[in-house]
């Protein structure tokens, strides 16, 4: 492996193999994310765009109070859905990884968890229609139990759905890296641990959620970039009441306001990016994933 | 899994009381609408169920109502075909070359973060402002596929890395020593090894792209995809006809995965009797 990797045949059918990739990856996400950064100092009227340095994009998006009121908004959804997700997967895991003793059942419930990634994220999140109406299913479970007298209106278009369809399509971006940064825990120091007399929350505690700390990081990434960039959810789930920092930009794009979206957009990706980078920050998750 | 070997406590039933919950929970919604689907002429969005029929079904091949769903579906599974195609091809080649050290492979791996990461819709204006700035058209299948394969590439570049972090390259080397030519190690060595890991960077491929709407909407140009008549049809449709739709979408996805898995175990399979 070293010898090849050194010699100049080598290396070139290195770059001969990766030359597609390279290619595609310039032109489909470097060159647009050049011409969005581009876009977002460039001057329009509205109809047609002028290429012309300005300011103004970012003046006007950040003069705006509605503005921080929306990244306040989305980075609130963010958070509820990573406390909740990272609740869930870590339990789910936690079950997974201790409790199931047959590995093939193991690896087999982790599928059921993951199937539902290969589906349409859209009629998964239409899938709560049925449940949470003011004739759903769960006003007439809620009615018939008599906990409620009137339907509850709140279940469906509020911010509660909202953070509901978040959960339910996110969560298994978090049960995934849990579970494989859990799966590789050594049993024995679990097994040390106990004879050394730790109770088993002690063992929970201070051995395995340290321990998961890299899958935890990465599901929050996951999340995290998930959340903040969605528009869909929030705009069907919250029946246009609530709205996000993207859902606000694809506005703009709508009224043809290219570089107020694109100034937007790149206020948000730089949040984002400080938000990873501060993840990455508590885990190293690159020399993690080499252990 | 030291503690799964004594006697199952009282843990054991709350997490897997939990774990059934969330189950329920991913699976149950889905289940739901397949039934509606089949709700009856005069049925709602919700129960009770009103006679069980497929007019739901026949309503959306027959009224004009819902736009061109024959064509938008066909559309994605195109789309989907391409991109399961030549994301197989192009990271697979990827992979192998990120086997080896050299220069800007961290600029590729990073670009690929990136495109995780971004808000889809943003790489999607981009690409659509580059086409405009190119005087080029857009077409579904042109920056359409182009949109989809920078969502599937990243994707079946990082499968790869798993794929190839279990594979042993003295199978090639052995390959080589013996005299075969660098096509025939790569034909009969290399690819017929990793052909489950194959399967699964496909998988992604067609799923992702099959079932991708932020990034399609701007640069499909004048004809949609299925996901974006869906995501239309929530909005505007209050009959079980979206039920129906997401019924045909569905079945459609699990026929897929269903077939991956099915194949990657018939391999596995096979092997473990070869050995």
């Amino acid at each position: 492996m070293s010898s090849r990797s050194n010699s100049a045949g080598g290396r070139f059918s290195s770059y001969l193999q990766v030359a597609p990739m390279a290619l595609l990856m310039f032109t489909l996400v470097g060159i647009p994310l050049v011409i969005v950064v581009l876009l977002s100092f460039w001057q329009t009227d509205g109809i047609t765009i002028y290429r012309e340095f300005t300011w103004s994009n970012y003046a006007s998006v950040l003069n705006s109070p509605v503005t921080l009121a929306l990244f306040i908004k989305t980075i609130k959804f963010a958070l509820i859905t990573l406390i909740i997700t990272t609740i869930i997967g870590f339990t789910c895991s936690y079950f997974l990884v201790f409790y199931v003793r047959n590995l093939k059942l193991q690896i087999g419930l982790l599928l059921v968890c993951t199937i539902p990634f290969w589906t349409s994220d859209v009629i998964r999140m239409v899938s709560w229609i049925p449940f949470l109406g003011r004739e759903g299913i769960f006003n007439s479970i809620l009615m018939r139990l008599g906990l409620i007298s009137h339907p509850l209106s709140v279940l469906l278009y509020s911010d509660f759905s909202v953070v509901l369809a978040y959960v339910y399509l996110f969560t298994l971006f978090m049960i995934v890296p849990i579970f494989n940064s859990m799966s590789k825990i050594n049993p024995n120091i679990i097994e040390a641990a106990r004879d050394a007399g730790a109770s088993k929350w002690m063992i929970l505690t201070n051995l395995i959620v340290p321990l998961c700390k890299t899958g935890i990081a990465l599901g929050s990434i996951f999340v995290v970039t998930l959340v903040m960039g969605d528009f869909f959810v929030v705009n069907v789930m919250s029946g246009g009441q609530s709205a996000s920092v993207v859902s606000a930009m694809k506005n703009n794009i709508d009224q043809l306001y290219y570089p107020q979206a694109a100034a937007m957009a790149i206020l948000l990706v730089v949040l984002v990016l400080l938000l990873v980078t501060a993840i990455l920050r508590v885990v190293d998750i690159r020399r993690e994933l080499a252990r | 899994m030291s503690q799964a070997s004594r006697k199952r406590g009282f843990e054991f039933y709350v997490l897997a009381a939990f774990f059934s919950l969330f189950v329920l929970f991913l699976y149950g919604p889905m289940l739901v609408i397949f039934i509606l689907s089949f709700q009856g002429p005069t049925g709602g969005l919700t129960f009770p169920m009103r006679g069980v029929s497929l007019h739901w079904f026949y309503d959306l091949m027959t009224s004009g109502r819902y736009g061109d769903l024959g064509g938008a579906l066909s559309r994605s599974m195109i789309l989907g075909g391409l991109s399961m195609l030549i994301t197989v091809i192009v990271c697979f080649f990827a992979g192998l070359a990120f086997r080896r050290r050299f220069w800007g492979a961290s600029i590729i791996f990073y670009l690929c973060i990136i495109s995780l990461v971004v808000p889809g819709i943003l790489v999607g204006l981009g690409i659509s402002q580059t086409f405009q700035i190119l005087g080029l058209r857009l077409y579904w299948w042109l920056s359409g596929l182009g949109a989809h394969l920078s969502w599937t590439l990243p994707f079946g570049l990082l499968i790869m890395f798993a794929v190839l972090n279990r594979f042993d390259s003295s199978w090639e080397e052995a390959a080589r020593d013996a005299g075969a030519s660098a096509w025939k190690t790569l034909m009969y060595v290399t690819v017929p090894i990793l052909f489950p890991g194959l399967i699964a960077v496909a998988l992604f491929g067609f799923t992702l792209s099959y079932d991708e709407m932020p990034r399609s909407i701007l640069t499909v140009g004048g004809s949609n995809t299925l996901p974006i008549e869906i995501s239309n049809m929530t909005t505007t449709v209050t009959t079980p006809a979206l039920y129906a739709i997401g019924t045909v979408t569905s079945v459609i996805s699990l026929l897929v995965i269903g077939a991956a898995f099915a194949s990657i175990s018939i391999i596995q399979k096979r092997r473990a009797r070869a050995k």
